[in-house]
């Protein structure tokens, strides 16, 4: 089954390359642009069987580090 | 003084803390492997070496603060064995939960290597003994993921407890209140992000690191 891990830095943590990025894109010159984070998706492919607690236990033990980053997880239906 | 040198897959300042060590306590460290459980019986320290474990991957130090030789070297600093983490040591240490915050990416986006003027804070760990507190030393740094980060509460904490082993003396990398080194609650853990082992020799240019050992010599052995 199609896993997606969404990790992204926690409110109020600096975040250096969404503000290179947001540098670079009003370098390009688009305008509007209020704020942005960088962050990172990691897409597992797991068995049927692993249950949402397990994929918020690898998320909390290993994927995310949660005195930083907050993780979403986003399953796909079985088909 | 019987010590040990963590290598992981990416450590590249192994062998320049095994020198360092080996100068100053006379004897030669044994290098220990991350796949490994077990570290040598009667180990007096543990250094934790610089370097790009992993290559980073994940987060600097996320991988190596869950290969099999953690286990052994938490339940050492359980124990009270002093463990020392250096750059790429003090990511794997935050990462393994033995100190808290986190090191992120440098503010200014640079990877910064160079000289660093640092300020003493804390002169009563194991491994400050030797300076004075307030004292100013020189070390470098190399560093890419060297933005000491933690919440307010954890830095009064940190500050409160007399957990701020050093300080940057000016600006470095964007680190929450200048903070490069810090102790765990019970000062048997040291994780800083400037190279004590780069700088115990005159042929280093200075030598304000080598009393970081000469002081763990002190106290441990």
């Amino acid at each position: 089954m199609k896993t997606r891990v969404y990790v992204t830095l926690k409110n109020g943590v600096l975040d250096p390359q969404g503000k290179a990025i947001h540098h670079a894109l009003e370098g390009l010159g688009f305008s509007g642009i209020n704020d942005v984070r960088a962050g990172k998706l990691i897409e597992l492919d797991l068995e049927e069987n692993i249950g949402d607690e397990q994929v918020e236990a690898m998320c909390r033990k290993l994927l995310a580090n949660t005195v930083i980053e907050n993780f979403r997880i986003e399953r796909e239906a079985a088909a | 003084m019987k010590s040990a040198v963590i290598v992981f897959p990416g450590s590249n300042c192994d062998r320049d803390m095994a020198v360092a060590l080996e100068q100053v306590t006379g004897g030669a460290p044994d290098m220990v492997w991350h796949r490994e459980t077990e570290l040598p019986e009667g180990v007096d320290l543990i250094a934790i070496p610089g370097g790009f474990s992993y290559g980073d991957y994940l987060r600097s130090g996320a991988m190596a603060a869950r290969s099999p030789i953690m286990r052994a070297v938490t339940e050492a600093a359980e124990r009270g064995v002093p463990v020392l983490g250096v750059c790429n040591g003090f990511q794997i240490l935050t990462e393994a939960g033995l100190l808290p915050g986190a090191l992120m990416r440098n503010a200014g986006l640079h990877f910064v290597c160079r000289d660093v003027a640092l300020k003493v804070e804390n002169d009563r760990s194991a491994f400050t003994s030797s300076y004075r507190a307030g004292e100013e030393i020189v070390i470098p740094v190399a560093h890419h993921d060297g933005n000491y980060q933690a919440d307010g509460e954890t830095l009064d904490r940190l500050e409160g407890e007399g957990r701020v082993a050093f300080r940057y003396a000016g600006e470095c990398n964007g680190s929450a209140r200048d903070i490069a080194g810090i102790l765990n609650e019970r000062g048997n853990v040291l994780g800083m992000m400037p190279h004590p082992e780069r700088a115990v020799e005159e042929a280093h240019g200075r030598s304000d690191g080598r009393r970081l050992f000469e002081g763990l010599l002190e106290t441990v052995a």
